[in-house]
């Protein structure tokens, strides 16, 4: 067994877990977080992605034990309260999502695109930086315009507090 | 139109517990004393399990039970079924074999199910099914669908040729005639390649049981829980139906793979008794590739004679379709009553034919999967007429215009009777959206910088709404395909629907509530949809077959008029005026030619405290339910153009333009149908360019993970104009048609046909892989050198 | 997976000593390989010595002409750093093209380059650039130390600590992505250094990584992609699968090669 030692969604977290705890296992069996999901076995769906120390990681390619003492962002952390994201909110303004499963991954990766690329995402620019990603409902027509969308609200200055910090 | 009514384009009411991870999927469900089942597979395609050992295994750490085939006969649990029967030529029943849950004596592909253990956790499950020995006697297996029949290997002894059944529909004395007659015949040979359905959320099952009643319940990533219900009651035998509850909570995705009873949903469910604990199942990737069931898959040659001036005169079809190692709940019905009564297209084609074998092989079960039969019937016409007017000269567009139904209703040579339609609208629109006039010069563009560049035509029909439960039992079916629906209303006046459809990413929870708000003129926020429930939901059949608007929504149409009935009943007495003159309206009984009104959530009231009727003359209460049947399948039609753009030199194809024209009569909420329309084109173009499974000659899966298996990616698609024709449908009461298997049905054939236009000649196959594609070219080069 | 015990040395040195004392330990850097790898049961390790808090193994150096790069500098890293981009911008164009935004977050060259994975990338720009392998022990040419599919001449217990990277007067990367994994299934660097002229294939061999000697002759004459016009490396010894067979491979490292020359020289 090892201890772990994890800041999640901003809340200390402390556990003792066999080493081989995938992060996103630790995530959604010890915390119980469920809204990171597990789609494929080769870190090819992108759907447990999660924000380590402020970067987009593949949580079902993480060990949970080699990241102790970093803080991790799930898609629970995002919105501030009551106040959604501007990501979450222009991904329901645009019908970016039908099944919901993908949805969570979708988002971590489109903040993280954000916060990479900056604001004015060209459609170009974000379908290529959707490639570890991997949904099968929307045939991505909607996810784009919502990044789209998402990322210039986001540069109005209506990121959560949470973001800024990271 | 209000702003959250019939038309609107409403934001889902789901989507907040989706965008903030509040979701609940069927793993996401954890039960107090859980353990974890998993599925010792079969590492050959065919074999004979000569011994199984368990008795290591058993002594392992954290190990409840070890279960084989034997352990379900002795509990006399049933094997899965096919709920369709389907029967040859000469009348004769189809050859179907045992299908065990757990094998019994033999395995007929990778990944049959050999045995299960149940662990205190998934990993001692997997440690310990390492130590289980079985002793295999290897068979050769039968892999290739076109030589299924007659091969030395038989996968079941009960169809000793591998021939599951030798079906054929349509008039052949007629059809041979026509094709006498005419003038030009096109011959065609086509693979409807096999696909991976793939839904982002891996099957899952939680079984719990509830040792004090007695009573089972199922977690289960399902689009028809009633349907599972059913099955695992009544044929595989887990329980009478109440002592079995069902849940399917928010499902990732289906497209088909999740309507079937599989071996580990009806195991886990089973196990949880044996046990005495909850067990659960979620398959990883791999496990979704071997044992979920498969799409398409079929062998095709193809015939279509014309007359001198181009009219089409009849058509012939010769298919064999492989139904994979095991006849899944509804796979004889796919190549069957789903293809060949849609071979008309959107034609005026006075004599078809068409035959069709299907065969067992040494692969994954095959079922429906997302347009199930329609597709490959698509692929099959559209090739064929793109191909005719190729040959004979004929503008592409021009020459659908001439052969396209122009008067309804039309009764096909093939079963079907189209109510209603206008193929002409929706042709003319898209030409218009894709700039057809400019193509020329866009292709010299291309040219130019060394690309070729084609376009690509699908006039798709599809029939939809399944089904007219009376004509689906002539054709076969075990079950009726009507669906119900509940309506309560509460004393405040808000209401729940309770449904027999379930969501899986259509967004019924909002397009439901959009009925219910219109037509009783309440706010959307006071509908909540309820549904995937067998403790909840009486009964219901599910979501499949574009159904859920055209039936689905039809009973709650139904339930609905029955409220408005009683509640008219009601304000009668509460208004002291005569039933017969109460109005209702925008949310308001009134009585008429007066100022006197009761509103929606006032009646509901009224209904409930009951002072202003005695209960004997007025029962209270507020709540009304429905069954609604349809009268004919729906035909939901339109035209697709896709324009690519080939590289030569690498092979790569890129669609630099996408027009859909679709006529799925009334529309609920156009921004969810386009949403279903951009997936459905998302998956016929992964069919056409990307996606494709693969056996090898020995059985084994080689396309097993998305790192072989190419699923569609964002930078692989562009974006689609989409557009719309109504012609509303005229056998269900809101005039829809149906809209979740369009762009899936109408896409393949575009992009196929823009392909071969680009390469100037026919010789591609699906999935046209980069590869494929270059290989193509090259061809294409060559043969304008040689001219 | 199955179960191993988990080290977390704080220098390159301590990483050492405990391969050293570990049977059947394996040292995880991104994991973007490995762990996949273990959860598929495929590898075993009974010790992991998780190399992600050695300060001495990460960080981007310019020294003289080399870049000089920590072996667990993760490739957004490589890829972001401006260092890299102005002294080897097709290193930084590389590296930004492993894989996708996330799994650029985690893996890292050491890794990447110990695995010699054969569709990976990183050994195309190692082979081209003439990069020196750094470990612990002593250092390695590119061509000394990749030695076969999946092999390198790291002996056990060995760590890569560092990758120098001589710099060059112009270099690109071209590479045509499985269209399932995306990895590379035809990837070309071309490095020029004078009159010394490189041109690596990964992804392509049945070996692992190679240099394709004729399109080097051919670019001496004069290093533009027109040089290579007509010129078809052979399908022998070119790996096939079901996305591409040797022949398609063998025809796409011609279409790379000249799309990574026009990205050498700005045409």
């Amino acid at each position: 067994m090892a201890t772990v030692s994890l800041t999640v969604n901003g809340k200390a977290v402390t556990a003792n877990i066999d080493p081989r705890t995938l992060l996103v296992q630790f995530l959604r069996e010890n915390l119980r977080l469920t809204g990171t999901h597990v789609g494929c076995d080769t870190s090819q769906c992108g759907a447990c992605l999660v924000h380590l120390d402020g970067k987009a990681v593949k949580s079902c390619t993480t060990l949970a034990v080699s990241v102790d003492g970093a803080s991790v962002t799930t898609i629970e952390g995002l919105a501030s309260g009551d106040t959604l994201h501007p990501m979450q909110e222009a991904f329901r303004e645009h019908h970016g999502l039908q099944c919901g499963f993908c949805t969570p991954g979708m988002i971590m990766s489109a903040v993280d695109m954000v916060n990479r690329r900056g604001h004015q995402l060209d459609e170009k620019t974000i379908r290529e930086d959707l490639d570890g990603n991997i949904c099968r409902c929307t045939g991505y027509h909607n996810i784009v315009k919502a990044i789209a969308a998402g990322a210039e609200a986001m540069g109005k200055g209506a990121a959560p507090a949470r973001q800024a910090a990271e | 139109m209000s702003a959250t009514g019939i038309g609107a384009a409403v934001r889902r009411k789901e989507d907040h517990r989706f965008i903030t991870g509040q979701g609940r999927y069927t793993d996401d469900v954890n039960r107090p004393g859980q353990a974890h089942a998993y599925f010792l597979r079969s590492p050959h395609a065919h074999a004979k399990i000569k011994s199984i050992d368990t008795k290591a295994a058993a002594g392992m750490p954290g190990v409840l039970g070890i279960f084989t085939g034997d352990d379900l006969a002795t509990d006399k649990i049933g094997g899965l079924i096919c709920g369709w029967m389907i029967h040859n030529k000469d009348g004769s029943p189809m050859r179907a074999g045992p299908h065990p849950a757990l094998a019994q004596g033999k395995v007929r592909y990778v990944g049959d199910h050999v045995a299960v253990v149940v662990a205190e956790t998934l990993a001692q499950a997997r440690d310990a099914a390492e130590a289980i020995a079985v002793d295999y006697q290897e068979l050769p297996a039968v892999v290739d669908t076109a030589k299924a029949i007659g091969a030395k290997t038989v996968v079941h002894d009960e169809a000793p040729d591998n021939s599951v059944f030798n079906w054929h529909l349509g008039d052949k004395d007629a059809t041979e005639k026509a094709f006498k007659a005419a003038r030009h015949v096109t011959k065609i040979d086509l693979v409807n390649n096999r696909l991976v359905p793939n839904a982002m959320e891996p099957r899952a099952a939680v079984g719990d049981y509830d040792a004090g009643d007695g009573i089972f319940t199922l977690y289960t990533t399902s689009q028809n829980p009633h349907v599972a219900r059913l099955v695992l009651s009544a044929f595989i035998g887990i329980a009478p139906e109440n002592k079995l509850r069902v849940i399917a909570p928010d499902v990732g995705g289906g497209f088909g793979s999740k309507i079937f009873i599989y071996a580990e949903e009806t195991v886990c469910v089973w196990a949880a008794k044996k046990v005495g604990r909850p067990v659960k199942w979620t398959a990883d990737r791999t496990e979704a590739f071997l044992s979920d069931a498969h799409g398409r898959d079929h062998v095709t040659h193809a015939e279509l004679a014309t007359d001198a001036e181009g009219k089409i005169l009849g058509m012939k079809v010769k298919t064999t379709a492989n139904l994979g190692a095991y006849l899944s709940t509804f796979s004889s019905s796919v190549p069957t009553y789903l293809y060949a009564p849609l071979l008309s297209g959107q034609y005026d084609i006075p004599a078809i034919y068409c035959e069709v074998d299907a065969v067992y092989t040494n692969t994954a079960p095959v079922d429906a999967y997302r347009g199930a039969g329609r597709p490959e019937a698509t692929f099959v016409v559209e090739r064929l007429i793109e191909v005719t007017a190729r040959q004979l000269g004929k503008d592409p567009a021009k020459f659908r215009m001439q052969n396209y139904i122009k008067k309804f209703p039309h009764q096909t040579p093939v079963i079907m009777m189209y109510d209603t339609g206008n193929y002409s609208a929706s042709l003319k629109k898209a030409l218009e959206m894709i700039d057809y006039k400019g193509l020329g010069k866009r292709k010299r563009d291309s040219a130019r910088a060394g690309k070729l560049r084609g376009i690509g035509f699908s006039s798709y029909i599809e029939a939809c709404g399944i089904a007219p439960s009376a004509a689906v039992g002539s054709l076969g079916a075990g079950v009726g395909l009507w669906e119900s629906a509940e309506v309560r209303v509460n004393p405040v006046g808000t209401v729940e629907v309770l449904t027999g459809s379930h969501s899986h990413g259509q967004g019924h929870e909002t397009t439901f509530a959009q009925l219910v708000s219109d037509r009783l003129g309440i706010p959307i926020d006071n509908v909540s949809i309820i549904h995937g429930d067998t403790d909840k939901v009486q009964m219901g059949m599910g979501t499949y077959g574009s159904r859920s608007g055209a039936v689905g929504m039809s009973a709650i149409f139904k339930a609905l008029d029955k409220v408005i009935a009683k509640g008219k009943k009601v304000a009668a007495h509460v208004l002291e005026a005569d039933e017969a003159d109460i109005d209702f309206a925008d949310g308001h009984f009134a009585v008429k030619g007066t100022d006197r009104k009761l509103d929606f959530g006032s009646c509901a009231l009224q209904a409930y405290v009951a002072h202003k009727f005695n209960g004997q003359e007025l029962e209270p209460g507020l709540k009304e339910g429905a069954f609604y049947d349809p009268t004919n399948f729906t035909f939901p039609a339109g035209v697709h153009i896709c324009e690519v753009e080939i590289d030569p030199e690498t092979g790569v194809t890129r669609i630099e333009r996408w027009a859909a024209v679709d006529d799925f009569g009334n529309v609920i909420n156009p921004m969810i149908v386009e949403g279903q329309v951009h997936g459905g084109i998302a998956q016929g173009v992964g069919q056409a360019l990307l996606e494709g499974a693969r056996y090898n000659a020995d059985g084994q899966l080689v396309t097993a993970s998305f790192m072989d298996y190419t699923m569609p990616r964002a930078d692989d698609l562009p974006s689609f104009d989409v557009g719309m024709t109504v012609t509303p449908c005229p056998s269900n009461p809101l005039g829809i048609k149906g809209c979740g298997e369009a762009g899936a049905i109408a896409s393949p054939p575009a992009v196929i046909n823009a392909i071969t236009d680009a390469l100037g000649h026919e010789d591609i196959a699906m999935p046209a892989t980069p590869q494929a594609v270059w290989r193509a070219a090259q061809k294409s080069i060559s043969r304008q050198a040689a001219e | 997976m199955y179960a191993f015990t988990y080290h977390k040395p704080t220098s390159a040195r301590q990483a050492a000593t405990l391969l050293a004392k570990k049977e059947d330990a394996k040292l995880l850097a991104g994991g973007h390989t490995l762990l996949p790898t273990m959860k598929q049961r495929l590898a075993s390790p009974t010790a992991l010595v998780d190399l992600g808090a050695c300060p001495d193994l990460k960080g981007i150096n310019r020294k003289g002409r080399n870049i000089v790069i920590g072996a667990m500098t993760t490739h957004a890293e490589v890829a972001s750093s401006a260092e890299v981009q102005e002294a080897l911008p097709a290193l930084a164009f590389l590296a930004g093209s492993i894989g996708d935004p996330h799994v650029r977050h985690r893996g890292t060259i050491g890794g990447s380059v110990a695995n010699n994975d054969p569709a990976a990338d990183y050994p195309a720009a190692l082979l081209a650039l003439g990069a020196t392998v750094v470990t612990n022990k002593r250092k390695l040419t590119a061509e000394e130390f990749f030695t076969g599919l999946y092999e390198t001449a790291l002996d056990e217990g060995e760590i890569i600590t560092k990758v120098s990277f001589p710099l060059v007067s112009k270099a690109g990367y071209a590479k045509f992505r499985n269209p399932a994994s995306r990895y590379a299934m035809v990837g070309v660097f071309v490095a020029k250094r004078g009159s010394d002229i490189r041109v690596t294939v990964t992804g392509a061999g049945e070996g692992g990584v190679f240099r394709w000697p004729e399109a080097e002759a051919a670019l001496k004459a004069r290093f533009a992609p027109k040089s290579l016009d007509g010129l078809k490396h052979t399908a022998k010894g070119i790996n096939g699968d079901i996305h591409a067979d040797a022949e398609y491979r063998a025809h796409l490292i011609g279409v790379m090669a000249k799309q990574a020359v026009a990205q050498a020289t700005g045409k």
